[in-house]
C-alpha cells in the first residue's frame, strides 16, 4: 500500500522556481493496478519518481506499507528499492554488458542470493515473459519488445511489493505494447501492485484505477 | 558497506564489463599500463644499470673483489713478499695480481726531434709492472685489447698502452692532459723511468671503461722492477679475485686480522669505488626515484582518465543500477576491480618484457656508455614493489572517478540530467 500526503516537488529553472507537484494526496491499495495519466509536463512521471524513491520530494510524506520513507537515508532507500520495489523504465534500461539472464540476476545477487539460485530465479522470470530462448543474449541482440520484457523480468524476479512502470509502451509498436500490457494484467491478476505512468489512453484503461493529473494536481480519479 | 556481497557483485560486474568491452579498448588500456610499468622499472633500472656497469667495470678491470694498496704517505706495501705469501696459502682466492707502479715519461717521434729541443709528442704516465698471466687471470686485461696482442711472460721491452694515452683513441686537445700522437701497435716509443731510458715497442693498446686502466702503461713486472731498482719485491697494489661465494667483507676482515692492515690498505671493491661513482650512485638513485614518482603520477592520471571516461559514458547505467537497488559501493568496486585488472595484466606483460627480454638482452648487449657497459638493473623485489605501488595508485585512480559518478543523484543519472 502507498499513501501520499500533500506531496510537493519544486525544481529550479535558472533563477525561477517551478512547482511541478502542487500538493498531491493519493492512496494505492495493495494489489491495485493504477495508471497515472496526463499530458506531457503534467507531472505524472515526477509523481512516480517520488513514490518510487528515485527522487526527493520538496515536502510532503510518503508511506509505503505504512513505513514513512521520507526520513530514510540514501543507502536505506537503495536497500528498500532492492527489497520492496520493482522498476520498468521507458527505455528498457538494461545494462548493455550483461546478458538477459545476468541483467535479471544482478538485483538478486545484491540480496545475497547465491549465483546458482539467482540464475534459476532469473530464468523463471524470463520464461514467464516468454524470453526463455533469449537468456544469454545481450541487450543489443534483443528487439525493443524483448528488451522491455527482460526489463519486466528484472523488475519482478525478486517479487517486489510494488511494481512501478514509467511509460512502458512508449517506445514499442502496437504488437509489442499489447504483449507488455498482457504481462502486466497477468501480474495484476496474480496480486501484484502496479503503478504505471502512461499517456496512452487504451493502455491506461486496462488498469483498475486511473489517476489523472494536470499541472501538478490530481484532477480526477477513475475506477475501471 | 564493504561487505562480501558488494565485493562479489563488484567483481561480477567488472568481469563482464571487461570481457564485453571492445577488444581494441582493452588492448589499448593494457598497452598503456604496460608502458607505464616499463617506464617505472626501465628508466630507473637503466640509470642504476649505468652506474652498476661502471661499478662492475671497476671491479672486473681494476680492483677485483679485494684491493690492497699502499698506506697514505708510503711508497709501496711494506713486506709485500710476506703479504703475497699469506695470499698464496689462502684457498678462498681464485687469483691475485701484485702490481708495481712507477711514473714514467713516454716519448713518440723522438727520432725526428732535435736533441736540444723539447719533444712535444711526450707525456707522463703511470707504468704498472705486472705478471701478465696473473693479471689476466684477475682482470681479463687481454680481453680489452683493441690493437696488437697481449704481453707474454718473456716479453722484453714491450708495453701495452692504455687508450687514453694515445691521440688516436682519445683525441683531446688540452693544455693539461696530453696524449701521444702517431702511436699504434708496433710503434717504438722512448720510456724514461728514474733516469733510466729505454726504447720499448707498443705491443698492444687496451681500452677499458675504467679511467685508471686507460691511463696506464703495462709491462712485465720483472723489467719494471729492474728499471726502478725494487729489489725488495715490495709492490704498490694487489688485486685479488675471490672464488665464487666468498664474502668480500669477511675476507677483507680476515686479512686485516692477519696484520696486513698494518702495512697496507685493505678494501673490498665497494670500499675502493671511486668517490665520483659513489656520488653518482646517490644522485642517480634520487633521479630514479623522481622518475618513478613521475611515472606513478602519470599512471594514476592515465587510469583516472580511462575510468572517468568509462564511468561518465556509463553514467545512465550506473543510475539504473542504483535505481534497481545495487549499492554504490558495489558499483565503485566494479570500477576498482577493472582498474586493478588493467594494472595487473599491464604489469604482468611489463614483467615478461623486462625479465624475458630486456634484462637478458642488455646483459648480452650492454649499452655502450663511455665509462660503463650499461645494463638494466631490475631486482625482482624492487619490480614487485613498483608493481604494488602501481596497483595501489590504480586503485585510488580508479576509485575516485567512480565515486564521483556514483555519488551523483540517481534520477539525474538515469535521465541524463546535469
Amino acid at each position: 500500500m502507498i499513501e501520499v500526503k500533500n506531496l510537493k516537488r519544486n525544481f529550479q529553472d535558472g533563477e525561477r522556481e517551478v512547482t511541478v507537484l502542487k500538493g498531491i494526496d493519493l492512496r494505492v491499495e495493495t494489489g491495485e493496478f493504477v495508471a497515472i495519466m496526463g499530458r506531457s509536463g503534467a507531472g505524472k512521471s515526477t509523481l512516480m519518481y517520488q513514490m518510487s524513491l528515485l527522487d526527493e520530494p520538496t515536502s510532503g510524506e510518503i508511506y509505503i506499507d505504512e513505513k514513512n520513507v521520507h526520513d530514510m537515508g540514501a543507502e536505506a532507500k537503495t536497500k528498500f528499492r532492492l527489497e520492496k520495489l520493482g522498476y520498468v523504465f521507458q527505455d528498457y534500461a538494461l545494462i548493455p554488458d550483461l546478458t538477459a539472464i545476468e541483467n535479471v540476476a544482478v538485483p538478486l545477487l545484491m540480496t545475497g542470493m547465491s549465483k546458482k539460485s539467482a540464475y534459476k530465479i532469473a530464468t523463471e522470470a524470463l520464461v514467464k515473459v516468454d524470453l526463455g530462448d533469449h537468456l544469454h543474449q545481450l541487450q543489443s541482440q534483443l528487439s525493443g519488445g524483448e528488451q522491455q520484457r527482460a526489463s519486466i523480468a528484472r523488475a519482478i524476479a525478486h517479487k517486489p511489493n510494488i511494481l512501478f512502470a514509467d511509460e512502458p509502451t512508449a517506445n514499442l509498436d502496437n504488437e509489442s505494447s499489447r504483449v507488455i500490457m498482457d504481462i502486466f494484467l497477468t501480474l495484476h491478476q496474480a496480486g501484484q501492485t502496479i503503478v504505471m505512468v502512461t499517456h496512452e489512453e487504451p493502455y491506461g484503461k486496462l488498469a483498475q484505477k486511473i489517476i489523472r493529473i494536470d499541472d501538478g494536481q490530481i484532477t480526477k480519479i477513475e475506477e475501471n | 558497506m564493504f561487505s562480501f556481497i558488494n565485493y562479489r557483485l563488484g567483481l561480477f560486474l567488472a568481469i563482464r564489463q571487461v570481457r564485453r568491452a571492445s577488444l581494441w579498448t582493452n588492448a589499448l588500456i593494457i598497452v598503456v599500463m604496460t608502458l607505464t610499468f616499463l617506464n617505472l622499472v626501465v628508466v630507473s633500472g637503466i640509470l642504476v644499470g649505468l652506474i652498476q656497469g661502471a661499478v662492475d667495470a671497476v671491479k672486473v678491470e681494476y680492483t677485483s673483489d679485494i684491493f690492497i694498496s699502499t698506506l697514505k704517505g708510503e711508497n709501496y706495501i711494506e713486506n709485500s713478499p710476506d703479504v703475497i705469501s699469506i695470499l698464496d696459502k689462502d684457498s678462498r682466492i681464485e687469483a691475485f695480481s701484485p702490481r708495481y707502479l712507477q711514473s714514467a715519461r713516454l716519448e713518440a717521434d723522438y727520432k725526428l726531434q732535435h736533441e736540444d729541443k723539447e719533444n712535444k709528442n711526450a707525456i707522463s704516465a703511470s707504468v704498472a709492472g705486472i705478471n701478465p698471466i696473473a693479471e689476466d687471470n684477475v682482470s681479463g686485461i687481454s680481453d680489452i685489447l683493441i690493437e696488437g696482442s697481449y704481453l707474454e711472460p718473456g716479453d722484453y721491452d714491450q708495453v701495452l698502452l692504455g687508450s687514453y694515452l694515445t691521440k688516436q683513441y682519445f683525441p683531446i686537445e688540452s693544455s693539461v692532459f696530453n696524449t701521444l700522437d702517431n702511436v699504434s701497435a708496433g710503434t717504438k716509443i722512448r720510456m724514461t723511468i728514474n733516469g733510466n731510458v729505454r726504447e720499448v715497442i707498443v705491443k698492444g693498446i687496451t681500452k677499458s671503461k675504467v679511467d685508471e686502466t686507460n691511463m696506464r702503461v703495462y709491462m712485465n713486472d720483472t723489467q719494471l722492477r729492474t728499471l726502478i731498482g725494487r729489489d725488495d719485491y715490495n709492490v704498490n697494489e694487489i688485486a685479488i679475485k675471490l672464488k665464487p661465494g666468498i664474502n668480500p667483507d669477511n675476507f677483507r676482515d680476515s686479512l686485516v686480522a692477519q696484520g696486513i692492515g698494518q702495512v697496507a690498505r685493505v678494501q673490498t671493491f665497494v670500499d675502493a669505488e671511486p668517490k665520483f661513482i659513489k656520488d653518482m650512485i646517490t644522485t642517480f638513485s634520487i633521479l630514479g626515484n623522481i622518475f618513478s614518482s613521475l611515472g606513478l603520477i602519470v599512471a594514476a592520471i592515465t587510469i583516472f582518465i580511462v575510468i572517468f571516461i568509462n564511468a561518465i559514458t556509463r553514467r545512465k547505467f550506473i543510475g539504473i543500477l542504483k535505481g534497481i537497488g545495487i549499492s554504490g559501493r558495489a558499483i565503485e568496486l566494479s570500477y576498482i576491480f577493472q582498474s586493478v585488472f588493467y594494472a595487473i595484466i599491464g604489469s604482468a606483460l611489463g614483467l615478461a618484457i623486462v625479465y624475458g627480454g630486456l634484462v637478458p638482452y642488455l646483459d648480452a648487449h650492454p649499452i655502450n656508455f663511455p665509462f660503463s657497459d650499461g645494463i638494466l638493473v631490475a631486482p625482482i623485489m624492487s619490480s614487485l614493489l613498483r608493481l604494488s605501488l602501481l596497483v595501489v595508485s590504480t586503485i585510488i585512480a580508479g576509485y575516485l572517478p567512480a565515486r564521483m559518478i556514483v555519488r551523483k543523484n540517481t534520477l539525474d543519472s538515469i535521465l541524463g540530467r546535469n
